[in-house]
């Protein structure tokens, strides 16, 4: 058994109790990163001198400390700002990044906390893919299956959980790039409520969309992180100065009584039967606990994919446009004038995904098409927010599948980006609404790959999210089972 | 009927300043007329009079008070230049 | 054929706030490069903009000054263009909601009354700053970025090159009164684009326009208006197109220079700015800063008029300049006459700004020096002409004028005994002067009262001198 099968409070009260020192959490991270990464390729970058510097440091404290995260090595998604550690957000044009200069407020949060970065995570390029695959790096491999992706963006963070990397991992999640990753790698994964946690310090995406979360195996893991990270940031405009409640205190394990909401658009043609069956069996087990569900609509889904293309690459093409090699990043080679330097650093620094969502989201924009294409995509926003408002009049939460599979092969979409883009048509209306959602592992595919279940809350109802899938863990043992990848378990 | 030529893909790379061959043109010609296709879908939708939305929370009037603060060694801004000189950013002229 | 002028100006006023508008550097003009900049100025990748409130109060405060309607609802929108100084490639700007709206500027130009209107002000952050080298390559300092700015477009009512520097003027001195901004045009925080195009008169539909930027004048403004109207008439004239173009005054060859050919409009691609949440100002918000707007102008003007009995050309001349009229109200209040004291402004003390090229503040003299200066002639203590020379000890080194008087032995002679003696040595030397005033030429009483005071270095009391002369001619 590994450290890490533990649950964080478990860890901390060995740690509080001396059973454990920091430095052994910190040697079983890059124990395992030495074991496994080599075919995982979970981590862009290791801190491994600063950690255990900084482990060795809290040991000396060790006991005396009440800290929330004290001596709990972590990983971090690499757009997470992290001042002095390089930060390349999966792209060649940060390649050169290694002095951000300044932290995230996540990550002042996590170093309030005393946790410890045990490294950067992989991801595909700014946050821009459903597999990994479009990382400029290595492509992160599913660790049931190294053939198989691990999902995206946070393919990364969440092989690196499953994997027995780290014991937990921040993600980011502009449209199921922390549910979807964690549905394939049979982990844990939250995105929270839009304005839930600080977007300073994340690199953009899609600024109305983004949001960072947990990664974890288990739901308690979650609930306790998310206490950590999450509150108003007054560096962030858009943070909600909405109170944090105590999600620990929200596991009772009971669910008696708990109205579900099921979309019957989120069961249709496309999901596949062994996903619908791992649902439909979840919900039965629901029932078994006590609550009751029905069958719901929420008609405006089969837009939410257009709407979210639209939009997340309108805001992209802004975003990304600071990635101009004047202050930071790559530059082109021997450019004779600023044109040609900016064109040139941009091409040579940016892949064919991120260049075909740059070009789209300017498109839309563009005069004379702003109307027809972004402007609508806002309106129809409204109306699959509306959706999801009317249901949650009537339900607690709603529940579904997080994908329409499990995790496919390497290479098998990456020529057709409508088919890669289908692969997030259950999480990006979520991302649009703004509400929070989880995935939970529900079951395995006949080929051994992890199903993801996925439960929405209303807004600021992450408790409520949490409540739903702790019960449905402590009833299950799908979150027990590990990987078997190469190397021995301590 | 194509919704994006090859022409106006070039122009749409120059607005975002992405050098692109001939090649890559005719491939994102291809491929941003496909997605863009399977956009329009969202004509069927009447959204006369509807809202759009671009906050998804109803946040108004975020303020700062008007404090002025140090935040960076003086010395670290240029840090992660590609070239700098006498304490400014370098670039290519900007006179063509 | 005869045209019709028509311009629009586009100004950009920096506000003068503690802080920049959407990151808590400094906002300072003049330091070092790149001192003055933290993460978000310089567009790192996460960093996220937070609005100043100060930098909204300040633009509702020129708005409501400039006869704006201030929006109740507003936002800020993205202006999406690539270049060094613009770290972002995207402007933090205001788009289609700018906070004031329907504002005007009242003009009088050679007498005559004019109201100009002002379609829209609007906030939003500047740039950095870009210095080219000859030798190829450019530097860029983001020092400036992040400052507050306002733009402030007119509509299309100036209709000469001399409006437009009235409109400048006004819009300059009002803005200046609102204490917004210093509006220093060579420091860069007041800048003006100028367009100008022209169409026959009685033709309804405007010509094509033509730009000009880099203008670092009020006057530059107008010679280079001047010379764009005649170029625009002398092409249409000759048979030729008015190209929609960019083009700069050059201040050596006194021409305006093409720039560049504008093709279509620039594609900004604006859209509502994501990282921002909307403004509501509500009439709460929007009372408590007008009650904080100072007198303006035209109200000071009308005061100056109505309250303290000035001729409407000192009031116009006196409320052009904040600082002129603030000092005129200072010297006033310290006790000077009121008419004295907008005589000494208008006369010397501009007299000697224009000729060493200085402003009021730069001068040592102060409100109280000047004050007192004018009430030792009042009190006959100095003749006028007596204090011209302490008024110029008193603006190059400053000082207390009754110390300066008596130092230098300026007091006025006005000690009758003293002054007939004088009189009496003048006369005795200049009988054909007697005689030709007698015989009805006045002309010879000021030749007396001249040598009179030539003989006192000035100092003698020029009424009591005229009086005496006439006493003691009276006797022979």
């Amino acid at each position: 058994m590994s450290l890490f099968d533990y649950t964080l409070r478990e860890l901390q009260e060995k740690l509080h109790n001396q059973e454990i020192r920091v430095t052994d959490l910190v040697d079983e991270s890059y124990k395992r990163i030495e074991e496994v990464d080599g075919q995982v390729k979970a981590f862009l970058t290791l801190n491994e001198e600063a950690a255990r510097a900084q482990a060795a440091e809290l040991d000396q404290q060790r006991g005396d400390s009440s800290a929330k995260l004290f001596g709990l090595p972590i990983g971090v998604k690499d757009n997470i700002v992290t001042k002095g550690l390089r930060t390349t957000a999966g792209s060649q044009i940060l390649s050169n990044f290694n002095d951000p200069l300044y932290d995230a407020t996540v990550v002042n949060k996590l170093n309030d906390a005393k946790s410890i970065t045990i490294g950067k995570l992989n991801m595909d390029e700014f946050a821009m893919g459903s597999s990994n695959e479009n990382s400029s790096y290595d492509a992160v491999r599913n660790p049931w299956n190294t053939d198989y992706v691990p999902g995206g963006s946070s393919g990364g963070s969440a092989a690196a959980v499953a994997a027995g990397e780290v014991p937990y991992s921040l993600g980011s999640d502009t449209g199921g790039s922390i549910r979807q990753p964690a549905a394939y790698c049979g982990v844990v994964g939250l995105k929270p409520t839009y304005g839930r946690v600080s977007r300073f310090g994340l690199v953009a995406f899609a600024s109305s969309l983004d949001q960072i979360g947990p990664i974890t195996r288990n739901v308690e893991d979650n609930a306790f992180l998310l206490e950590t990270i999450a509150g108003h940031d007054n560096m962030d405009s858009t943070s909600a100065n909405v109170e944090v409640p105590n999600y620990s205190e929200a596991l009772t394990g009971d669910v008696k009584g708990l109205k579900i909401a099921v979309p019957k658009e989120y069961l249709s043609e496309g999901v596949s039967s062994e996903v619908k069956e791992a649902v439909q069996a979840a919900l039965q087990k629901y029932e078994e606990l006590g609550a009751t569900w029905e069958e719901v609509s929420l008609p405006h889904s089969k837009y939410a994919l257009s709407t979210y293309y639209l939009i997340a690459s309108s805001e992209a093409s802004a975003n990304l446009a600071r990635f101009d090699g004047v202050r930071y990043g790559k530059r082109a080679e021997d450019a004779e004038t600023m044109l040609d330097m900016f064109k040139r650093s941009r091409a040579e620094g940016f892949g064919d995904e991120v260049k075909r969502r740059i070009m789209l989201g300017t498109f839309a924009l563009s005069s004379g098409y702003y109307d027809a294409y972004y402007k609508k995509a806002q309106q129809v926003r409204t109306l699959i927010k509306n959706d999801f408002e009317k249901v949650f009049a009537d339900y607690d939460v709603i529940i579904g599948p997080t994908t329409p599979t499990p995790a496919f092969k390497i290479g098998d979409k990456v020529d057709d980006p409508m088919t890669m883009y289908a692969n997030d048509i259950l999480t990006i209306p979520v991302n649009l609404a703004g509400v929070p959602g989880i995935s939970i592992p529900c079951g395995f595919s006949s080929n051994g790959l992890p199903i993801g279940l996925q439960i929405i809350g209303n807004h600021f109802d992450e408790s409520s999210v949490y409540r739903t899938a702790h019960a449905f863990e402590q009833a299950t043992e799908f979150h027990k089972q590990r990987p078997s990848l190469g190397g021995a378990r301590s | 009927m194509s919704r994006i030529s090859k022409d106006e893909v070039k122009h749409v790379a120059n607005l975002a300043r992405l050098a692109i061959t001939e090649d890559e043109a005719d491939t994102f010609t291809k491929q941003l007329d496909d997605i863009i296709t399977y956009a329009e879908q969202l004509n069927e939708l009447d959204t006369e009079g509807v809202a759009p939305t671009t906050h998804v929370l109803d946040l108004k009037n975020v303020l700062r008070k008007d404090e002025p603060k140090e935040w960076l060694n003086k010395e670290d801004v240029l840090n992660n230049a590609p070239e700098h000189k006498d304490g400014q950013f370098k670039v290519p002229s900007v006179l063509e | 054929m005869n045209f019709e002028t028509i311009i629009g100006l586009e100004v950009h006023v920096e506000l003068k706030t503690a802080s920049k508008i959407f990151s808590p550097s400094p906002n300072m003009f003049g330091d070092e490069p790149n001192t003055n900049v933290n993460p978000i100025d310089l567009g790192y990748p996460g960093v996220l903009p937070v609005l100043n409130e100060e930098a909204v109060n300040y633009a509702m405060k020129a708005a409501m000054a400039l006869n704006c309607d201030i929006a109740t609802d507003t936002k800020f929108d993205r202006k999406n263009y690539f270049y060094p100084d613009n770290p972002k490639a995207y402007q933090i700007s205001q788009f289609d909601q700018p906070i004031g709206e329907n504002g005007y500027i009242d003009i009088e130009v050679d007498g005559e009354k004019k109201r100009i209107g002002i379609t829209r002000l609007h906030m939003e952050e500047d740039a950095g700053k870009l210095t080219h080298s000859d030798d190829g390559y450019s530097l860029v300092d983001y020092n400036r970025q992040g400052t507050p700015l306002v733009e402030i477009v007119s509509e299309p009512d100036i209709r000469s090159p001399k409006e437009a520097y009235a409109y400048l003027e006004a819009l300059k001195n009002i803005i200046q009164y609102t204490g917004v901004s210093d509006c220093k045009m060579e420091e860069g925080s007041l800048r003006c684009d100028a367009n100008l195009s022209i169409r026959p008169i009685g033709q309804e539909e405007f010509g094509v326009k033509t730009e000009l930027k880099n203008l670092n004048s009020f006057s530059f403004v107008q010679k280079g208006l001047e010379f764009e109207e005649v170029r625009q008439q002398k092409e249409l004239l000759s048979g030729g197109e008015i190209l929609q173009e960019t083009r700069r005054y050059d201040e050596q060859t006194k021409e305006t220079i093409l720039m560049r050919v504008k093709e279509g409009s620039d594609d900004y691609r604006y859209f509502p700015e994501p990282d921002l949440v909307p403004l509501h100002i509500d009439e709460a918000w929007k009372q408590r800063i007008f009650d904080q707007i100072p007198e303006l102008p035209a109200a000071r003007k009308k005061r100056y008029i109505e309250e303290l009995d000035l001729p409407e050309y000192d009031a116009m001349v006196l409320t052009n300049n904040k600082e002129l009229s603030d000092f005129f109200e200072e010297t006033i209040a310290e006790g000077a006459d009121i008419k004295q004291a907008s005589n000494w402004l208008m006369g010397e003390v501009s007299a000697y700004m224009n000729k060493n090229y200085k402003e009021l503040h730069e001068l040592a003299l102060t409100p109280a020096s000047l004050a007192k200066m004018i009430k030792l002639i009042e009190d006959g203590t100095i003749s006028s002409k007596i204090a011209k020379k302490v008024f110029s000890e008193l603006v190059e080194k400053g000082g207390d004028p009754e110390k300066i008087v008596k130092d230098k032995g300026l007091v006025q002679i006005s000690d009758e005994g003293q002054l007939t003696e004088i009189v009496t040595t003048i006369l005795d030397n200049n009988p054909q002067s007697i005689e030709d005033y007698k015989n009805g030429k006045d002309k010879a009483l000021g030749f007396l009262v001249g040598q009179v005071m030539k003989e006192t270095k000035g100092q003698a009391n020029p009424p009591m001198v005229n009086k005496i002369i006439l006493a003691e001619m009276e006797k022979r």
